[in-house]
């Protein structure tokens, strides 16, 4: 029997929300936007300025107010003119997800409320990432969106995706569909920047399968509030030589309940999978699964887990490995503990105090290299946890 | 310098130095020997102030002041530095990084830093995470070049040779000495007389193998045996009598 269902995750009363709300306007530009909620994208990664970016799509609670696409070879549109467009896009809309999983999949698929249709051209390597921003900005709003990326053979495309709420909002629901198509020696990037609040309740419902010789990168930060997370990520590996990486980096305060975990199923020969994932809290619980199966060979996973304790708080990490043929190579790590007495020490005898000490180890293990992210969202990363330091730890 | 009056330490619950005496002048290298487990380190980490190394008599003088209740980070910015024989790794923390840490205070350029790795030979090192999957060679290179940066008053020094091959000794044998005995080459500002005089650092190394020996101008060594220090002489007659007769010597000496 699986640990992973004996986890208890907190109840979501649907019926508390506001599924049903006016129209916002749209916005030619996201400079429009007033200061503070720029300040919130910022701080989920969205580049308001949209340099550097080949398009952008911005939904606002309920409504599609920006979307744009600037460089060839890719398409970035709303899911309802997409929907339209492509006479409701039977080979993917609801095709990798089971509409009826679970009652936030239902409510999803009874509200439509928006989200992105992103596909590249068959050949186009999308050098500036596009980047799409999901953000709530009303009272108690629902916010019900799907999402579809189609990377078609042989492209390469880097989404970046910020989730933030306005800070003027203290209780919001999000449910997010996501199906990732990628497509014959494909590769999608797909970095994603959490920045809700503390009474925020947030159900990603994620699902991607990738062909022959494809890649998925997924990056996970989250670093800042949200009363609860729960979502699982799955990936299929249905194509000889196909690859994905998930790499997380959760951060729980007092009051937050993050349950964040990823599964790679590897489907077919040489395949490889890896999650990678760190987490630390300072008061609140994070719990951790990851699954690799293990269903044809040669196949390869690995998963590894770190998790430190700060002050107070739960984490509890949950790695399992399944293999159904002889011949598959799996292992995983996970650790859960503190920050060694040991590092700390060796920093104090190059003459750091022991708060500069421990705050340069927890830098480190937030470090977000590993991720190849462009310059200027590591940047904004590295000072939101600069700026929130104080308060986390 | 350092003064180190009639130290007792206890290491988990065990007493482990009982009673040293030991005083190093500005300016002076000196040399401790001994058998393993005889109390070395155990002395290096007390002297660097680190937990478990619980003193529980005599006291430590550094440059006139009462050190024995420092924390770490003190001690250091007070100009005591040191070599580690097995430096922890720390995963996302660059060695180039660590290395501008270690010049606190002075804040020395990017530039500057490379400018210094290139002397150990680290410039490839100094974008990957301090001391992951380091060989020994490399890891005494790269305290090393944290020494530099630090420019400490103090060297404490565990094993220089340990996990090091020829050519790396030269390379390590070579900046060690550099860091005690400042530039070895003339400089247009300074004539070599004067150099030596302002540069007053002062090193205390452990060693096995007395590899060290060829490279640094050592002053003055002493045996540690059981917690205890005893034959005391010119480095170069200790080691030559350890390599011949070992510690027997020093059984009767103690006994």
């Amino acid at each position: 029997m699986s640990e992973l269902k004996n986890v208890k995750i907190p109840q979501v009363d649907l019926s508390k929300y506001n599924f049903e709300q006016g129209e916002v306007p749209e916005l030619a530009d996201l400079r429009q936007l007033d200061v503070d909620d720029r300040a919130e994208l910022l701080m989920a990664g969205v580049d308001v300025e949209e340099e550097e970016r080949s398009g952008t799509f911005l939904q606002i609670d309920h409504s599609n107010v920006h979307c744009s696409s600037r460089g060839q070879g890719v398409e970035v549109l709303s899911i309802k003119k997409a929907l339209e467009k492509y006479n409701g896009l039977p080979e993917y809309y609801w095709q990798a997800m089971d509409k009826d999983k679970d009652e936030f999949t239902r409510a999803a698929a009874e509200k439509l409320h928006g989200g992105y249709f992103i596909r590249t051209a068959k050949g186009a390597k999308i050098e500036e990432p596009v980047q799409s921003c999901l953000f709530i900005k009303g009272q108690n709003v629902a916010q019900s969106v799907h999402n579809i990326v189609v990377v078609e053979e042989d492209s390469e495309v880097h989404i970046i995706t910020g989730c933030a709420t306005s800070h003027k909002v203290s209780s919001a629901l999000h449910l997010g569909i996501s199906e990732f198509y990628i497509k014959k020696g494909g590769k999608l990037t797909f970095t994603m920047v959490h920045n809700w609040g503390e009474e925020v309740s947030v159900r990603p419902r994620t699902v991607g399968i990738v062909e022959e010789r494809g890649v998925f990168v997924s990056n996970y930060i989250l670093l800042k509030p949200v009363k609860s997370v729960q979502s699982f990520p799955t990936i299929f590996l249905n194509g000889p030589g196909a690859v994905a990486r998930f790499n997380s980096i959760l951060v729980a305060p007092r009051g937050s309940y993050i349950n964040s975990g990823n599964k790679i199923v590897l489907n077919a020969p040489e395949t490889r999978g890896e999650i990678i994932s760190r987490a630390i809290t300072t008061g609140g619980t994070i719990i951790a699964p990851g699954v690799i199966e293990g269903n044809a060979v040669p196949a390869r996973g690995h998963l590894e887990c770190k998790g430190l304790i700060l002050n107070d708080g739960v984490i509890h990490a949950i790695p399992e490995l399944k293999g159904t043929k002889s011949g598959v190579e799996l292992s995983h790590e996970a650790a859960v503990g503190k920050i060694a007495q040991e590092e700390i020490e060796y920093l104090m005898a190059r003459g750091l105090d022991e708060d500069e000490a421990t705050s340069t180890i927890v830098r480190g293990f937030l470090n977000v290299d590993i991720m190849g992210l462009p310059r200027e969202l590591k940047e904004s990363i590295d000072q939101t946890i600069a700026e929130n330091e104080k308060e986390m730890f | 310098m350092l003064k180190i009056e009639d130290l007792h330490v206890h290491v988990g619950g065990k007493e482990v130095l009982k009673g040293i005496d030991l005083h190093i002048e500005e300016g002076e290298t000196f040399i401790l020997f001994g058998p393993n487990g005889s109390g070395k380190t155990t002395l290096l980490m007390t002297i660097m102030g680190f937990a478990g190394y619980e003193v529980t008599g005599g006291r430590i003088l550094f440059k006139g002041k009462d050190i024995t209740n420092l924390p770490t980070y003190e001690r250091a910015r007070m100009g005591i530095g040191m070599s580690f024989q097995r430096p922890p790794t720390i995963h996302g923390l660059k060695t180039r990084d660590l290395v501008q840490m270690c010049a606190r205070g002075r804040q020395i350029t990017e530039a500057e830093v490379e400018e210094l790795a290139r002397k150990v030979n680290f410039e490839n090192f100094l974008d990957r995470d301090i001391n992951d999957g380091f060989s020994g060679g490399e890891i005494k290179r790269s305290e090393l070049l944290q020494l530099m940066a630090q420019e400490p008053d103090l060297v404490l020094f565990d094993e220089p040779e340990s996990g090091v091959d020829l050519e790396n000794m030269a390379l390590i044998g070579k900046i060690a000495r550099a860091l005690l005995d400042g530039p070895l080459e003339p400089s247009p500002v300074a004539c070599m007389k004067e150099l030596k005089a302002r540069k007053k650092t002062s090193g205390l190394i452990i060693t096995h193998t007395g590899y060290i020996l060829d490279y640094v101008n050592a002053d003055r060594g002493q045996v540690m045996f059981h917690g205890r220090l005893c034959c005391q002489g010119r480095p170069r007659d200790i080691l030559d009598h350890i390599s011949k007769y070992g510690y027997k010597e020093c059984v009767r000496c103690l006994s």
